[in-house]
């Protein structure tokens, strides 16, 4: 399991980073007379209404959807760990007033809060990856809290304060490497996540814009043609699940050894 | 006489590993007989095997293994299923944690009645009931009712007890039945399982405590490696020792062994005498001067006895450096006035403190001064305020009236930023070493950490100097500590504690969690390293026979005060208090060991 999720996972990253390595074609190059056409040797995945290779689009979308997983979760995980280690660090009153803030948060659906701030902002790929980040923060923001009071209550802490070490050494030396490696599995399981989420937002329009080839927009597109040209929607969506599914599975299996070690 | 459980040479291996081997034994009816045996010895294995719960990736195989008429080797398991619940009760060794959080007392002992009973719903909670009457669980009708989190240590022990009898079996297993209880309640079970004995149940009893065993058992069975070392008569285990192994286990007992007297083991093959023979405690003994003289403490500890609170601590008779404690400890005795007495440093001085938990008086009016080179037992049950008066002397927490001073300055009374710099005085270490270190540290940096006041993680020659110092192998640096043995773990604790050069090292339960024979090295290091480098002790425990073994004076707690103080074997050869004498009676101790056990 993990070596395949490891090999979607470089496939993926070769995708993003040099697209024309496994798709020499231009994703934007229209070609009328090919136009929805199956999956063949000439078109792996087939072609759009417009006669675009499906398989180069892919492969050019991977950039921006992983950069939008990456972006979301990184903007999340910023958020929450300055919420998180304030409440967790401050006094008890600033504990309370984040705690209580998160809960109202919480209390939104996740995406409900992504349109609210897409409303607000207008569409486009900066504002929904924004938002993606903003309603991911709460959950986060939750653990690492939780997290920095079991390191912060924790024996060895005490065991530091009996040393005299001060508390600005017990946070740099003690919580932060701890918290961190948490943080670091937290954002594997997250990036799946956020790819989930930004397609579905440019699914509703709200993300990346026509013509530009991404997968929740490909997939949106192929909707109309749902029920004779299943391959528009297929491929990308398939994509859409395999990175998230690859993603979770490494985030898991890091975690797993991270509790055996 | 039929045997009730024949065993004959059982192995049990799990892969390629064999974890016990060649294990042969018999139970009669309504016989106890103990299995002793340091943690990995194979005796949880054993007892699991006979339930035929060895576990999917065991291999058991034994000549015979037979429960009254049943093989349970070749039992089918619908058969071994009755066995377990009807014919064999099991009380397993978690048993803190064996009963569900979620379910109440009475629906889990309920659930053997009703899977083999055949009682309806009303006869069930009646015999329930009755069950948890007979166990000694006061208000049954009220307990049956609560869950398992709503229960104290030893109620929660009774209701699994309850369990295992609710069917009225042949055979009772108990591994481990009262590791982690007080004494007066471990008391109060071996009690209970006494008693089920003599109405006929036959007993298994595992413990590592040879003294547990020795109350309960007529035979015992002392195991190592997985094989059986040496097997017999309590009595003749006990007093006549045949296997060294065994004999190491008897001595590592410090019940009863006075101060100074070392517990490991001096090499294979010597001699091991009695507790009290002088060729052994001598030359130890008379390395510490002070080491017995009770009239010395005396003074120090009237001193510290703030004279308002005077009329509630019991006085200890006088004389008592003519005591038969100070004669029996083997130490020679000093004329008044050696050493220019009161001249020794109070390291710490602890007035009149007072901690308060909401309405709950955690300590209450506790006051005590630690001089030089010696050790402060605080002995009580859990709840008594023994750990809060440990915190408020580490200033973790802070009191809310009294004071503690250390080398004469003020130490509880200043905020931290002052306190910060003297922090080096005082050390600590605790019951769980391994939840004192950060999980992502390896060895050599934890200590590096301690010896450089935190400015460098790299280990260097003074790191394999201090793990030398506590016994360990400078290879150990590179390693992590939870990959280490829990002796080893407290020894690392141990050697980051000295490493800032303290002058009192505070030790909460040090050795509690650990098997017997690495108790007596953990004990002995620490006795050695208060030579060496003239520490003082605040311990705390439990244990009596250890805090006896420890200390030079000694304080009893309960809830929150301070009911019995003065010289340790003062305290026990003639407690005042009449909660000092319940908890010495309930003190399990080899019979044929001690002299007056």
């Amino acid at each position: 399991m993990e070596v395949v999720s490891l090999l979607v996972i470089a496939f993926l990253a070769v995708a993003a980073l040099a697209p024309f390595l496994l798709a020499p074609g231009d994703p934007l190059a229209i070609d009328p007379l090919d136009s929805f056409q199956p999956p063949s040797p000439a078109h792996v995945f087939g072609t759009d209404e417009s006669g675009r290779d499906i398989f180069t689009r892919i492969v050019h979308g991977t950039g921006a959807s992983l950069t939008i997983g990456l972006a979301a979760t990184a903007i999340g995980l910023g958020l929450a760990l300055v919420f998180g280690l304030l409440a967790g660090f401050g006094p008890r009153w600033l504990d309370f007033g984040t705690t209580r803030l998160l809960e109202v948060l919480f209390a939104f659906p996740g995406l409900l809060f992504a349109l609210l701030f897409i409303v607000v902002y207008g569409p486009g790929v900066v504002t929904s990856t924004i938002a993606v980040g903003l309603s991911t923060a709460p959950g986060y923001a939750r653990i690492i809290r939780s997290r920095v009071i079991q390191v912060r209550t924790s024996p060895f802490l005490e065991a530091s304060v009996v040393l005299g070490r001060s508390a600005r050494f017990r946070i740099a030396r003690h919580v932060l490497p701890n918290v961190a490696g948490s943080l670091f599995v937290l954002a594997t399981l997250g990036v799946g996540q956020s790819i989930v989420w930004a397609s579905s937002l440019s699914y509703l329009g709200l993300g990346a814009v026509p013509p530009a080839a991404e997968w929740g927009a490909m997939l949106s597109a192929g909707r109309t043609y749902i029920s004779s040209f299943w391959w528009m929607t297929f491929f990308p969506g398939l994509f859409i699940v395999l990175s998230a599914a690859a993603t979770t599975l490494l985030g898991r299996a890091i975690q797993q050894r991270g509790r055996e070690s | 006489m039929t045997a009730l459980l024949s065993v004959q040479n059982l192995s049990v291996a799990f892969g390629a590993t064999t974890v016990v081997s060649g294990v042969s034994f018999d139970v009669q009816p309504g016989e106890c007989i103990g299995i002793v045996g340091e943690s990995g010895s194979g005796k949880s294995v054993t007892a699991r095997a006979l339930l035929g719960l060895a576990g999917p990736r065991s291999t058991v195989t034994a000549d015979a293994l037979r429960f009254d008429d049943t093989s349970i080797a070749d039992a089918p398991p619908r058969r071994l299923r009755s066995l377990r619940g009807r014919d064999i009760g099991y009380v397993s060794q978690g048993a803190l944690v064996a009963l569900d959080p979620l379910r109440t007392v009475g629906r889990e002992i309920g659930d053997s009645l009703r899977l083999h009973g055949g009682l309806n719903a009303r006869q069930r909670s009646e015999r329930v009931q009755s069950l948890l009457a007979d166990v000694g669980v006061p208000e049954p009708g009220v307990r049956a009712g609560q869950r398992a989190d709503q229960l104290s240590g030893g109620l929660r022990q009774r209701a699994v007890i309850a369990s295992a009898i609710a069917l009225g079996p042949q055979l009772l297993i108990a591994d481990e039945p009262t590791t982690a209880l007080d004494s007066t309640v471990q008391a109060g079970i071996l009690d209970l399982l006494d008693r089920l004995r003599s109405e006929g149940t036959a007993l298994i009893l595992i413990s590592h405590d040879l003294a547990v065993v020795s109350r309960l058992a007529s035979r015992v069975l002392v195991m190592r490696g997985g094989r059986i070392v040496e097997s017999g008569t309590t009595a003749r285990v006990l007093t006549a020792p045949r296997h060294p192994y065994t004999r190491q286990l008897i001595a590592a007992v410090p019940t009863d062994r006075p101060r100074g007297t070392r517990l490991g083991a001096p090499g294979p093959g010597a001699p091991f005498g009695n507790s009290g023979d002088p060729s052994e405690a001598g030359p130890v003994a008379s390395a510490r001067p002070f080491g017995n003289s009770g009239d010395r403490a005396e003074d120090a500890l009237e001193t510290a006895v703030p004279s308002g609170s005077a009329p509630r601590v019991p006085e200890f008779p006088k004389g008592a450096d003519g005591g038969p404690g100070a004669a029996r400890g083997g130490a020679p005795e000093f004329p008044k006035g050696t050493g220019a007495a009161g001249a020794r440093e109070a390291v710490v001085e602890a007035t009149g403190l007072v901690r308060r938990f909401g309405d709950r008086l955690a300590v209450d009016d506790v006051g005590f001064v630690l001089e030089r080179g010696r050790t402060l037992g605080v002995v009580g049950e859990s709840g008594s305020g023994k750990t809060t008066v440990a915190r408020l002397v580490l200033a973790l927490d802070r009191p809310d009236a009294g004071e503690v001073r250390v080398l004469g300055e003020p130490w509880s009374a200043v905020p931290e930023r002052d306190r910060r710099g003297r922090r080096p005085l005082v050390g600590a270490i605790y019951q769980d070493a391994l939840s004192s270190f950060d999980p992502r540290a390896t060895v050599g940096a934890i200590l590096a950490d301690a010896l450089s006041g935190g400015r460098s993680r790299r280990p260097g020659t003074e790191v394999a100097e201090l793990l030398e110092q506590v016994g360990l192998d400078s290879s150990v640096a590179a390693r992590r500590p939870r990959l280490l043995s829990g002796g080893q773990q407290q020894r690392v604790a141990i050697a980051r504690a000295i490493a800032p050069r303290p002058r009192v090292i505070v030790c909460d339960e040090p050795v509690s969690s650990l098997d017997v024979s690495v108790q007596a090295q953990v004990l002995d290091l620490l006795d050695e390293l208060q030579r060496d480098l003239g520490l003082s002790y605040l311990f705390i425990t439990h244990d009596l026979g250890v805090v006896r073994h420890v200390s030079d004076d000694v304080l009893v707690m309960r809830d929150g005060r301070v009911v019995e103080r003065g010289p340790t074997e003062a305290v026990f050869e003639d407690p005042q208090h009449e909660y000092t004498r319940r908890l010495l009676a309930s003190a399990p101790r080899i019979a044929g060991a001690a002299p007056r056990g």
